[in-house]
Order: structure tokens, then sequence, then C-alpha cells
């Protein structure tokens, strides 16, 4: 319930949970009472300087909040454009910033008197983060993961088990994010007097896409602070990266009604737009469809039937994405691209090489998207990556699909 | 008019003081004709209502059998051009039966709502379950499809609670489905005493019928839970019969049979529900 401009791009959703067209409650009946009981809850945190103060607490001292901005200047001198800058994501505790939104919801959760928590988890990024928050609150924690994401993301999945979660690998599909989604809502589906159904990204029905997106914000507030405080000014140019979109809606949502900010949604090009199923790019690849409680863009066939999708980043191999971006599609405000899996792994060899940081598959193709950018740009201007998480979970993927000796 | 073959069949039950049965299959399960073989049949084994399952990639609120029933119709090609086909061709021969759509919202969006509705009309459909579009969505597809005459059939479950029952009752035609529990399908059955309750609460919102569901698997359940309601839903217990039935995928001797078979016992169990 934003009260900017009349012509504001901040004031979704709408009572109806719509951005535009996009967004609503496609859920099951038997969700709806929750789904009006988690809004009115959040509203009810909202206006609640407590619940403001335990969150702003955590971010301090069990997150690490502010992450920092930093100053890429190698990457920015090779490539001879731009200043470049990458909001740090990758430093918070967990790895990624999806411990923001995590924090955010178990308080909610505990407000509502849930005590079990539920997840779905592409990449494990949002599964650890989401076992992270329930073993600081002390609550029994189920994370559904696709069969194939346990396969390729193996530390996370340990990483989770240690935190005390049951990973329920799901075989169902291609066992990948959708396939984890659908066993999720299954789940809560029937558990609903005890669960907590704490959805990893801006996504799913209303008021999900919001909330997430609120609890993302901080990363576009402290960065709109921290350039002022750098450069003196707004910076020319923001990218992001887009699974769901948790962490680009987050960047981009606090910069929307400022017209000179161009920004940037780097999508899951996979093998090229021009493969059938072979990528994640539902923007560009895609038209709008209803799945997972909200209408939005979706990957599917003529039949509606949803597709799999094919990114080598399993945190952006989802073939829908957060409602609000495609409301940002359409209104134009954001410009979309595709990012090929080889585009991606050339940004994560720079970024390391470059600059000594590890970048999650994810981030790098944000980076990759600002590398094009970058070199046309003047050396006087600005342009901003969200480094949504670290590259650790990925080395082993990525040094097979170099084919570096693992032995 | 297709409202009223609805009403006309419970009418027709009431009379013989037995609860309608209505019997759920997924179109094109495991291929079209095959499917198309057990519609026409069904009413003869004992079917009252039918509802005709249209597949989804991804059915969220469905168990592992319905789940598989979809991915087998859609591996065998179906669409939902040919299950509103196979239910025009159905429509041919029977006059009588109501048939009524359930499944999920995209297929039907992807085709159109303003065709979908007139294809429906043309095929004879007289009601849609569709499990993702609550009350809060009804300008999408339920005022669309009551204009059309085409009956929108709510789900009611055991988190409706008073505060929300005249929400979801508002624009629900045809009948009420009474989900007896909250999960997805092909769970247990709850306490049958727990669902007469649940059906006299119902009762004193609406006149429509109240139809029972989820966990119905036996002629016995369905003489348990008929005893107060005005018709049982079967689903999961048939889609079985067809997935056992299967070889290798294919449809044999059996698929038909076995499916019809446990129709006409879960017809028998409706018979003596009230007796």
């Amino acid at each position: 319930m934003a009260s900017h401009g009349i012509n504001s791009l901040r004031n979704g959703p709408d009572e109806q949970g719509r951005f535009g067209n996009f967004g609503g409650r496609f859920v099951a009946e038997t969700l709806m009472p929750l789904i009006l009981d988690l809004e009115q809850a959040y509203r009810d945190a909202q206006n609640d300087p407590e619940y403001g103060a335990e969150l702003g607490d955590l971010h301090t001292h069990y997150v690490g909040r502010p992450s920092p901005l930093y100053h890429a200047r190698q990457m920015s001198d090779e490539l001879g454009g731009a200043q470049i800058y990458f909001k740090r994501e990758d430093l918070n505790h967990t790895g990624s910033h999806k411990i923001n939104n995590c924090l955010g919801q178990i308080l909610l959760a505990k407000r509502m008197g849930k005590t079990r928590i539920i997840a779905e988890t592409g990449a494990g990024q949002h599964g650890v983060a989401a076992a992270t928050v329930c073993a600081r609150f002390g609550l029994p924690c189920t994370v559904f993961m696709g069969a194939t994401d346990v396969e390729r993301q193996m530390p996370n999945v340990l990483r989770m088990k240690m935190l005390g979660a049951e990973v329920r690998p799901v075989t169902a599909g291609a066992g990948t994010l959708k396939d984890a989604m659908n066993e999720a809502l299954r789940d809560w589906v029937t558990n609903v007097d005890t669960t907590y159904y704490l959805i990893g990204t801006a996504a799913g029905p209303h008021p999900y896409p919001e909330m997430v997106r609120d609890f993302q914000s901080v990363i576009g507030n402290e960065l709109r602070e921290q350039i002022v405080e750098m450069t003196g000014r707004l910076p020319d140019a923001l990218v992001a990266c887009i699974g769901g979109g948790s962490n680009a809606i987050g960047t981009f949502h606090p910069f929307l009604d400022d017209a000179d900010v161009k920004i940037y949604g780097a999508e899951a090009g996979g093998y090229g737009l021009d493969v059938e199923d072979g990528h994640a790019a539902s923007m560009t690849g895609g038209r709008p469809g209803v799945l997972h409680g909200n209408r939005t863009y979706l990957l599917q066939n003529e039949d509606g039937q949803i597709l799999e999708g094919h990114s080598i980043s399993a945190g952006l191999d989802y073939p829908g994405v957060g409602p609000e971006h495609s409301f940002l599609r359409d209104s134009g405000r954001v410009t979309y691209v595709p990012i090929t899996d080889k585009e991606a792994l050339d940004a994560f060899q720079a970024c390391t090489k470059l600059e000594g940081i590890i970048p999650a598959l994810e981030s790098a193709h944000g980076l990759a998207q600002l590398m094009k950018l970058a070199p046309d740009m003047g050396k006087d201007q600005t342009i901003v990556l969200c480094l949504s998480g670290r590259g650790d979970k990925d080395v082993e993927s990525v040094g097979k699909a170099l084919g570096m000796n693992l032995k | 008019m297709s409202g009223s073959r609805i009403s006309q069949k419970f009418s027709a039950c009431a009379a013989e003081n037995r609860p309608a049965l209505a019997a759920y299959f997924m179109g094109g399960d495991p291929d079209y004709q095959t499917s198309l073989d057990i519609m026409k049949a069904m009413p003869a084994a004992g079917a009252d209502i039918i509802e005709l399952g249209m597949p989804f990639s991804d059915p969220m609120a469905d168990g592992p059998a319905i789940q598989a029933a979809g991915l087998r119709a859609l591996k065998g090609g179906q669409t939902l051009i040919k299950t509103l086909a196979m239910a025009k061709s159905f429509r041919e021969t029977d006059q009588t039966t109501p048939i009524v759509l359930m499944g999920y919202y995209n297929p039907i969006y992807i085709h159109g709502v303003e065709r979908f509705v007139a294809d429906a009309a043309d095929a004879g459909i007289d009601g849609l379950i569709i499990v993702d579009l609550p009350a809060e969505e009804d300008d999408e597809l339920c005022l669309p499809a009551q204009t059309a005459g085409i009956s929108f059939i709510r789900l009611i479950t055991p988190t409706t609670d008073d505060r929300r029952m005249p929400t979801v009752l508002r624009n629900t035609s045809g009948f009420v489905y009474y989900v007896t529990m909250t999960g997805i399908t092909g769970a247990t059955l709850g306490n049958a005493d727990s669902v007469g309750d649940a059906v006299k609460r119902i009762k004193t919102y609406t006149d429509l019928p109240v139809v029972v569901g989820f966990g119905i698997k036996t002629a016995d359940n369905a003489a348990a839970a008929g005893k107060h309601a005005d018709g049982v839903a079967v689903g999961t217990a048939l889609v079985n019969a067809v997935g056992d039935s299967l070889k290798h995928g294919k449809a044999t001797d059996a698929t038909p049979k076995d499916i019809l078979t446990l129709t006409s016992s879960l017809a028998e169990g409706c018979k003596r529900a009230r007796v």
C-alpha cells in the first residue's frame, strides 16, 4: 500500500494484489483464508514499530547489513567505459540476498503463531537462508527441492541438513524449481493450520510479491544512499539477474520513479532463445499466463502447458517471473534481456580473475549484461550490479562446464 | 438448457432417495479414444454426473494419482481442444448426463476466455470446477461462464469459515462441492459424522445441492458419505483403476472394464446410502 505520486510506478499492487494486469490470487479455496490472514498479519506488522526494530537489529547484527557498495576499478578499467559498482549481497550471512526476505517472513510466521516452516528452493540459496532462520528461531523446516537441483547443488543440500532442515527431493516433472514449488503448495494445502509457507521470491499469490519486494528493498534503499555518498548522485544504470526476480525488484523498486536511471534485468537465456525449451527467459521468450498463484509471463506451449525451461544456473531455472516484473516489462520502465549460459560463464570468470570475487552463476547473468553496457558508457558514468550471491556453490558445476579436471 | 441438466439430475436422484454419483476421470488418459469410450459407458455404469478432467502440467492441488493421469493424457496428445471435442462427441448420444469440466485456469486463459466459454457451451458442458480460481477472481471466468449458462461450481473446504462462506457462495451455481479435508486429492476419508455436520452447515447458507468429495474410494465410503449429502464425488480411485490397468502405458482390455466396474460398485453404494 505504497502512496507515491499518482503516476508513480511504485504504487502497486492494488487491493486485489494486481500490478496492472499481473499478479492476483489464483489459489485453491483451501489457501484463500490463509493468504487473507497473512495479508492482515503483514499490514499489522508494517504498523508495528517493534517489528521493524527487531528486523533492523537482525539486519545489523545477524546479516551484517548494510552490505558494502564496492567500486570494481579493475573491471571498470578493463572495459574502458562506465565506473562499475557491485552491491555486495554476496557478503550477507548465508551468502546471498535471500536472508533479507527470510528474516522478514520468519518474524511474521512467529507473530502468526505458526509452528512449522516450509520452503521451496532452486539453487539452494533460499533453502539455506530458510533453514538458517528456522535454526535461529527454533522452528522445524522442510525444504522442497527438485531432485535434479539436489544433484547439482550438493553443498547447499548439506548446509540445509546441518542446519536441521529436512530436504525433500521432488522427482515430479524435470525435478527443478517449478516442481519444488508445486510440492510445497501441496504440503501447505494439507497442513494449513500449523504451517507457514516461506516463499523465496517475489512471486506467488498476493501478498507474497509485495511482501518479498518490501523485504528485499533494503538492497535498493541502501544502494541509493551509498552511491550518492560515493559519487554525489544517482547511478546512470542498474542491472540485476532475474529468476523469480526478488533481488532485482529489491534493487530496482526504490529507483523506479527516477527516470534518468536506466534499469536492466538479465534473464536466463540458456542455450539461446531460438532453442525450444532451452532457456528460462519468461519475459523475452514467453507470454502471460497463470501459475503458482499469479498471472505473469510464463514459458508455455500453445495449449497452456508449462514448460520446464533450462539454465546453467539452478536459481534462474524457473518458467515464470514475479508479477511486478511483468508489469515493469509491459510499461517499458525496465529493459529485460536474455543472457546465455556461455555469456554468464564468461562473466563469472572475468569477475573472479579481475576482482577476486567469485559470483553466483545467477549474479553472473547480471554481470554479463553489465559488461555489454559499460564499454559504451562514459568514464564519468556509473553502473551498478546487484551481486546477489557468492559462487562457492557453483565452483563444481562451473569447473565441469569449463572442462577442468576435478579429480 | 445446460444449467437445468444439473438440477434435473439432482431432482431425479432425490426422487430415488439417494445421492448422485459424480464420477471423475482424466480426459485423454491414456489416449483419446479409450477415454471417450469410458466416458460414453459411464452413465450406464451408474455415473449420474461426469467430471471430465482437463490435464495440466502443474496440478498444484492434486495428489500423485491425478498428477500421473494428467501426464499420461498429455503424453497421449490430449489438449483442451480435444477435451472439448470429447464432450461434444459424448453429447451427440447423451442429452441428460451433466458434464462438469474440472481442471486449472491456465489452459483456458491461453485458449481465450471468451472463446472457451463459447466452445464449452457448444460442446454441451454444464459446469466448471476450476481449482485455482477463488471467489476473489470471479471476473476472470466465473461471471463470463454464468452469462453463457454454464454453472461455476466452487469448492468449500474445512478452512472456509462462516466469515468466508457468503463470499464463496456468492457466485456459485449448479452445486457446491464440499472437500472433506484440507489437502490434495487422493488422501483418506475423514470422519463421516463430521461430514454430515459440515453439509448441514453449508445448507444453512444455500439451497444448492451439496456434493462431498476427497477420500471416497469404495462403495462403503460412498454409502457413508452419501448419507447426508446430495451427491458423492469420486476421482482418485477411478483414475487409479485406469492407471493400474495399463501395460507399458497403453490401454488394455481391462482399461475400460475396471473403471466401469468400480463405477457400478460406487453407484451401488450410493443406492444404499440412506437405506
